[in-house]
């Protein structure tokens, strides 16, 4: 059913997985200090490339400083390969010139769109799951790869919602993204969560429908509770809260099922002291540890 | 048709109705889904501009605040992935927002915000020594061609209101109590190292600062100003590292 090709640049898994197989964090800009006065022991920082798309200032000094001590995955959350439009050109340039600047081992985008004509919406939102769009993607993470030359993670979504015009799985069409592409798996394991809790669909059997070889990179992050009108549990994406236990029992499913990677804890919303952050980083590091990586 | 076009307008507009098409596995109201993405949009773009606008909320309060950012949202959507660009047209939307109108300065406030924003993320530039600019300063040969060039980060602001004073209170008590909101401030805006800084300047400073920005040599740009002190205000801008380039060749 699906048109073959191949990838420009298939990426080995090594060239995926450059990230060294630990718990890293989000880099915030209330951490800067303490980061880099405590030196803690952390595997990479991750930081928005967008937040970092500004001429100077205290984001490009703290970040120049810690990138000289950490890995660093520059994770992009503008750049909306899922948009029905053209890619912004501008914006890729800028991708390129941060990637220039910085050298990070990972970058990483969503399956999601969050622009429509000149509106940029804030929000990673869903797709439907067609031909088409399975096309649009797949040409969109071509013209990335191609432009900043070297393939990228794409990001499974949490979605609160379906289209009736899909016609494939949502697994599916990301293996067949990754695949067509040959760019590498970001497993967002609380998006797996939160998005088979909202759509009433099994975590183990949906993650086992991904191309988990092609995964270079994990997050976890915590969780809200919602319910829709028929009382349903609705869970929200909002990085705002500790992990939840669902999600550290499906991350121990999926080290068993691929070994130690790279693990970024998520923390966007009420963020806490970086200890707390740390404590979890260590968390996720006992099970890297114990699933055979190195720490 | 475009589903997109639907959905981001659904999106922006909470007038509209739940776009077309769309389902959920248990068979709720697809509306009650879609509510959780319009609430994401909403809600982030008003908390991007409350933490760009901290001063304009406490002024007005959080619910006024979030009630004015809300028609905002809707008339002007933000037209760059880079949230912190967004709300540069907050200042005159606030000035047009009659609901606002009983608290005059507001907009004039939101301006040095923004002007604040814009010095924090400005491009780096390394300063002139200290040592250098005094040695231009007292060559008699140069000194009627010495032009000096700013650092990215230094705005100028000029207001009817105390908006320097009323920006001032609220970074500790939040209280105008003797605040005299009605008296005209010009602000100097710039980033000293990493840290912002905001000074109420006497309106001769100001334009004089503004004469050696459109490119006048420093003595005409003093002789051009109203009555001001121009030692105190070349001493503020030597000692907050503002000035990044001397141009002081000799005439031919």
């Amino acid at each position: 059913m699906f048109i073959a090709n191949h990838p420009a640049h298939p990426a080995t898994q090594a060239a995926l997985r450059e990230l060294p197989p630990r718990a890293g964090l989000g880099l915030k800009t209330g951490h800067f200090r303490e980061v880099l006065g405590s030196q803690p022991d952390i595997g990479f920082f991750e930081v928005h490339a967008e937040n970092y798309m500004v001429d100077g200032g205290p984001f490009h000094h703290f970040l120049g400083l810690i990138r000289e001590q950490y890995p660093l995955s520059l994770h992009g959350v503008g750049l909306s390969i899922g948009a029905e439009g053209p890619l912004d050109k501008q914006h890729l340039k800028r991708l390129a010139e941060l990637i220039r600047r910085y050298q990070p081992q990972s970058f990483s985008e969503h399956l999601a769109w969050s622009s429509h004509g000149p509106v940029f919406l804030n929000d990673l939102l869903p797709l439907a799951y067609d031909t088409p769009t399975l096309n649009r993607v797949c040409e969109h993470i071509d013209q990335v790869q191609n432009t900043l030359k070297r393939p990228m993670l794409l990001e499974n979504p949490a979605t609160y919602l379906g289209f009736q015009r899909s016609t494939i799985d949502e697994p599916d069409f990301i293996a067949e993204v990754i695949r067509r592409s040959g760019c590498g798996l970001l497993l967002d394991v609380n998006n797996v969560y939160v998005s088979c809790v909202n759509h009433q669909r099994d975590p183990l059997a949906y993650l086992d429908a991904l191309p988990l070889h092609a995964v270079g990179e994990i997050h976890l992050a915590g969780f809200a509770e919602d319910c829709d009108n028929l009382g349903d549990r609705l869970l929200i994406d909002d990085h705002g809260a500790p992990i939840d236990q669902a999600v550290w029992r499906l991350y121990r499913q999926v080290l068993q099922r691929i070994g130690p990677v790279a693990t970024l804890i998520e923390r966007d919303n009420q963020v806490p002291a970086f200890a707390v952050l740390l404590a979890e980083a260590q968390q996720a590091d006992a099970l890297l540890r114990d699933a055979g990586g190195r720490t | 048709m475009s589903t997109q076009r639907a959905f981001a307008a659904a999106l922006i507009d909470t007038r509209l109705p739940c776009p077309e098409g769309l389902c959920s596995a248990n068979g709720a109201d697809p509306a009650s889904r879609f509510a959780v993405y319009r609430n994401n949009v909403q809600g982030s773009l008003i908390n991007a501009l409350s933490d760009s606008y901290p001063v304009v909320a406490q002024l007005v309060g959080d619910e006024f605040f979030r009630a004015m950012a809300t028609v905002f949202v809707q008339q002007q959507p933000p037209q760059s992935p880079l949230m912190c660009r967004y709300g540069e047209a907050f200042a005159d939307f606030i000035a047009a927002f009659e609901p606002a109108g009983d608290v005059p300065y507001l907009a004039d406030v939101a301006r040095l915000e923004h002007l604040r924003t814009l010095a924090y993320h400005a491009a780096d530039a390394l300063p002139v020594r200290a040592e250098q600019i005094t040695a231009a300063l007292a060559d008699v040969q140069t000194l009627s061609e010495l032009r000096f060039e700013f650092h990215p980060s230094l705005h100028l602001l000029d207001s009817a209101f105390a908006m320097v004073a009323i920006w001032g209170a609220h970074q500790h008590d939040s209280t105008l109590a003797g605040v005299d909101t009605h008296q005209r401030q010009n602000a100097l805006v710039l980033r000293n190292g990493l840290d912002v800084e905001v000074f109420a300047l006497d309106p001769g400073a100001s334009t004089f600062i503004r004469n050696l920005i459109d490119g006048q040599p420093l003595l005409k740009a003093a002789e051009n100003s109203p009555e001001f002190d121009l030692a105190q205000t070349l001493g503020l801008l030597i000692g907050r590292n503002a000035i990044t380039h001397l141009n002081n060749k000799e005439l031919p």
